[in-house]
């Protein structure tokens, strides 16, 4: 299929951005949406101008590197896969199609289609851990059985990858879902809930100072999510948040 | 001189490890403070060393190129993590760990290494539970447990299909904690380029900022290389895009050696190639073997219906199909290694077998498992005399639990339903294990530089055993580097801190920035990428799956061409001092390309068949590898010399005293 593209042109963090038109042709079905700007940034090169910079690694959905905002939905049309697992057989011959970067204050531009999502580790650094040694002689991992039901929930908190989709989708580039995934992903299994207080209020409180927005409850994030983090994290953190400043004991 | 000192602690096998760790030289807590450590890659092993050994009081400086720690390639790893817990009481022990190993790495590791991996094993499990890793469990509440290939009991972990990505966050989280208090200076989106040694020791890097192009000097007294294995010189395989093998062979070139570079992992669940286009192969997890039954058609007029479309799978009938696995290997059936499942696929295909288009691929069919959990779970739901289709769907939600995502991923990228036609798979590059040569405490050949994970080559001989690279990776970074450097670093406690402003720190950094001009000014015709697949051609076709001296003697010379050929006219857009990928590429394509002429030397120096390694000319009349105790049972530690393919081969002799040298069967 041939194909229009309308993508943001940004050289780097301080100078202003642009949409610019490109066209790619032969585009197969079988392709990824990021094998198909390989295929135009090959034909940049080829007539020496600058390819276009994105985000990516894994090329397979886990390591949550990519990070494009196509035709107005993070991750692209597809549901619950990242912009590396959509495929172009989810487009039409003649289609045009709209890329941009992730868009929040605190996803800064670096160049193009390349955001900073570096604020996503310091909110990890402030408590995203349970806090022990590598000693090797912790107690026997049988010791404390976990409820089968409570050790899957804290698994699909735990699935998430990082990607920033959440903050993109969001109107007021809110991280509640991506805080929220390791709040309860930790405060379900008993060697994490004995920090779960500390945590939670450290996490969000550097939530806040990186610029993110609040949570208006409107969902948008999980429906973009490619790993269908559940809105009822944010609702677990809620009641962790609340009852750890009542109790105001860390 | 070689330089080739193992270091393997005296006594009996299994006290080796304790007998060492307790007579190593230690560094007290507060000299600990004085003494920077640099590590390069934040995967399982980088992450891992990185968090320990800021834990233990050093100042740690960790690396990566990817935006975050967490992206690091370890993250996609699927389907599990062995340890010797024997908690099905199936009759694991360490020794079984060890000798399942040792023998399904074809006799080619060191024995004492292999044991110590097997030891620490379990401890891991403790370590990961502890800092909140959701593994699977039963219902009871304790750890569940799946079989991997090679073996015969059940030691694997396992967390759905994301095993990998679960530990990593683990080691993420601890290295987390520790940015957070200090002890670890994370730089993200940097890339080592050179390795900095003064008096002989390493003692820091050059390094990239890939944001701004800055060359940036960092000293150290010791560096750790955890970069991973070196699998994207075949330019297809299930790494990461910008997985390479640039930190090691920076310091391969200035003195580390570089053990056993042909013994590459072809894993044999792959999702088949499907056109030119294709930038990367889709790994689908050993653990589906499982369940899944691998099969292709016995009858020619079969095989051509289905590549038509006239015939659908599950249209050809059960007697019409050879499950080639189960019939030559009936022991261990689908679960067979890596290397055997995966020459075996190959040997169906070249036969005219293959079941797609390209001829290259085979079925992986879960009907049989559908079917049998659809039963079970109708019993258990008391279900009475339930229809066909109700069993279907029962046993498709118990697959489900298993392996959705994996299912969703096959889906999503072939377009096809594995829950009702089978996969189509095929071999493709994974793994690598040979790598940087280490002694025990994970010193390479440089002294005060390590190399740890998938990037040192100590484990796993000439075929790894599935779950078994998350092992080594946590083993090396959490239990094993972080008490052996000690070791060495004990003698610095009084050199303070290395200054950035020394001549060797000048020059280094001189020639990094004249690979970068170089590249600038080039403005040859084609793009990185045009080399790269070149590269990846040469080596599929003559040091992949099956090798024999032609070949690899042609793929040395079209290496060579090809590499004259890139340094003339390969083209890099954009500028040095900014963002540019194009340029990140091609410094790792040229390494790869010196890479790839000593691997194809390797190959050939080594005539014998033994694991990944399959020399046509040594194989019996059934087609298995035909190992050669008496002349190839060392470690090839190739020394870099100035040209990639004269470089200078030491030997270190492997000594099997607690394991008697067979060979391999699975039948
Ligand atoms: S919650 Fe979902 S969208 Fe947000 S970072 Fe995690 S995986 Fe990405
Ligand atoms: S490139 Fe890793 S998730 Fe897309």
């Amino acid at each position: 299929m041939n194909l229009k593209l309308k993508i943001w042109r940004q050289p780097n963090a301080s100078a202003p951005g642009k949409m610019v038109d490109y066209q790619v042709s032969d585009i197969s079905g079988d392709m990824s949406f990021l094998e198909m700007i390989d295929v135009l940034n090959e034909q940049l090169i080829e007539t020496d101008e600058e390819p276009v910079a994105f985000d990516h690694d894994c090329r397979e959905g886990i390591c949550g590197m990519c990070s494009m905002y196509i035709n107005g939905e993070a991750h692209g049309p597809d549901r619950g896969v990242t912009t590396c697992q959509l495929h172009m057989r989810k487009f039409k011959d003649g289609d045009t199609i709209y890329i941009e970067p992730f868009r929040a204050k605190g996803f800064p531009v670096i160049k193009d289609l390349v955001v900073d999502r570096s604020a996503f580790d310091r909110i990890m650094a402030a408590g995203g851990f349970v806090s022990v040694n590598t000693s090797g002689n912790t107690m026997d991992a049988n010791a404390i059985p976990i409820p089968k039901p409570d050790a899957d929930e804290a698994f699909d908190a735990a699935t998430c990858i990082g990607c920033g989709a959440c903050v993109a989708t969001c109107k007021n580039s809110s991280a509640m879902l991506f805080v929220s995934a390791k709040v309860s992903q930790l405060a379900l299994l008993p060697q994490g809930k004995v920090e779960a207080k500390q945590r939670v209020l450290s996490m969000v409180e550097q939530m806040d100072k990186e610029g993110f927005g609040n949570c208006s409850n409107t969902g948008a994030c999980e429906v973009e999510c490619p790993k269908g983090i559940s809105l009822s994290n944010i609702a677990r953190m809620n009641r962790e948040y609340l009852s750890a400043s009542i109790t105001g004991d860390k | 001189m070689s330089k080739l000192n193992s270091r393997i602690p005296e006594g009996p096998l299994a006290e080796k490890w304790t007998n060492h760790k307790s007579h190593i030289n230690l560094v007290n807590p507060a000299n600990k403070r004085l003494i920077d450590i640099i590590v390069v890659g934040t995967g399982l092993a980088g992450g891992s060393a990185a968090a320990s050994l800021a834990e233990l009081g050093y100042k740690v400086k960790a690396f990566c190129f990817q935006d975050s720690p967490r992206r690091a390639h370890s993250i996609a790893a699927q389907g599990g993590i062995n340890a010797a817990k024997n908690y099905q009481n199936d009759g694991d022990s360490t020794y079984r760990l060890f000798y399942d190993t040792i023998k399904g790495g074809d006799y080619r590791s060191r024995e004492a290494n292999v044991y110590r991996l097997a030891e620490v094993s379990a401890n891991i499990i403790d370590q990961c539970v502890a800092q909140g890793v959701p593994f699977a469990r039963e219902y009871g509440g304790l750890l569940d447990n799946r079989s991997f290939g090679g073996v015969q009991v059940s030691r694997t972990f396992y967390a759905k299909g994301q095993t990998g990505q679960q530990l990593l966050l683990g080691a993420y989280s601890a290295m987390s904690r520790q940015i957070g208090k200090g002890n670890i200076q994370m730089f993200n989106r940097h890339e080592m380029l050179e390795l900095v040694m003064v008096d002989g020791k390493a003692r820091g890097i050059i390094a990239r900022n890939l944001i701004t192009g800055e060359i940036e000097r960092h000293s150290a007294h010791a560096v750790v290389i955890a970069s991973g294995g070196y699998g994207n010189v075949f330019y297809l395989s299930t790494n990461a895009m910008g997985s390479n093998v640039t930190a090691s062979w920076k310091i391969h070139k200035k003195g580390a050696y570089f053990a056993n570079p042909c013994f590459t992992q072809i894993h044999p669940t792959c999702i088949p190639v499907s056109g030119d286009h294709q930038s990367k192969l889709t790994l689908m997890s050993e653990s589906l073997r499982n369940d899944g039954r691998i099969w292709v058609p016995k009858k020619k007029e079969d095989v051509e219906a289905i590549r038509s479309g006239k015939l659908r799978p599950r249209d050809i009938k059960e007697e019409d199909r050879d499950y080639y696995l189960e019939r030559r290997y009936p022991a261990f059936g689908n679960l067979v290694p890596r290397d055997v499942a995966s020459r075996a696929a190959k040997e169906r295909c070249d036969a005219g077998y293959g079941v797609n288009a390209t001829g290259e691929a085979v079925f992986l069919d879960f009907s049989s498992a559908i079917e049998r959990y659809g039963r079970e779970k109708a019993a258990v739901e008391k279900i009475d005399n339930p229809s066909i289709e109700k069993i279907r769907d029962l046993g498709k939600q118990v697959i489900e639990a298993k392996y959705g995502n994996l299912f969703q991923m096959y889906e999503k990228i072939v377009d096809d339903n594995p829950y009702e036609t089978p996969m189509k798979i095929y071999p493709a590059v994974h793994y690598t294990m040979g790598g940087i040569w280490v002694d025990y405490n994970l010193m390479t050949t440089i002294p005060g530089c390590y190399a740890a994970g998938e990037a040192n080559f100590s484990d796993h001989g000439a075929n790894r055993l599935g779950a078994s690279a998350l092992m080594q990776g946590l083993a090396d970074g959490y239990f094993v580097l972080p008490y052996t450097i000690g070791d060495y670093l004990s003698n610095d406690i009084r050199t303070g801190k290395i200054s950035t402003d020394l001549p060797e720190f000048e020059e280094a950094e001189k020639s990094v920035r004249e690979r970068i001009d170089f590249f600038m000014n080039n403005k040859g015709s084609k793009s990185v990428d045009h080399f790269h697949k070149k590269l990846g051609k040469i080596m599929w076709n003559e040091v992949g799956m099956a090798r024999n001296a032609e070949g690899l003697k042609k793929a040395i010379d079209d290496i060579r061409a090809l590499r004259d050929e890139f340094w003339k006219d390969v083209k890099v857009p954009g500028t040095a001092n900014s963002f540019n990928p194009e340029l990140e590429k091609a410094g790792r394509v040229a390494d790869f390309l010196e890479l790839g002429e000593l691997m194809a030397l390797d190959a050939l120096t080594r005539n014998e068949s033994c694991g990944g390694h399959f020399r046509e000319e040594f194989q019996t009349e059934e087609g298995e590898a035909v190992r050669d105790d008496a002349h190839f049972t060392y470690v090839a530690a190739w020394e870099y010399n100035g040209d990639p393919g004269k470089a200078n081969l030491y030997k270190e002799e492997l000594k099997y005293e607690n394991i008697e040298l067979k060979t391999r069967s699975y039948k």
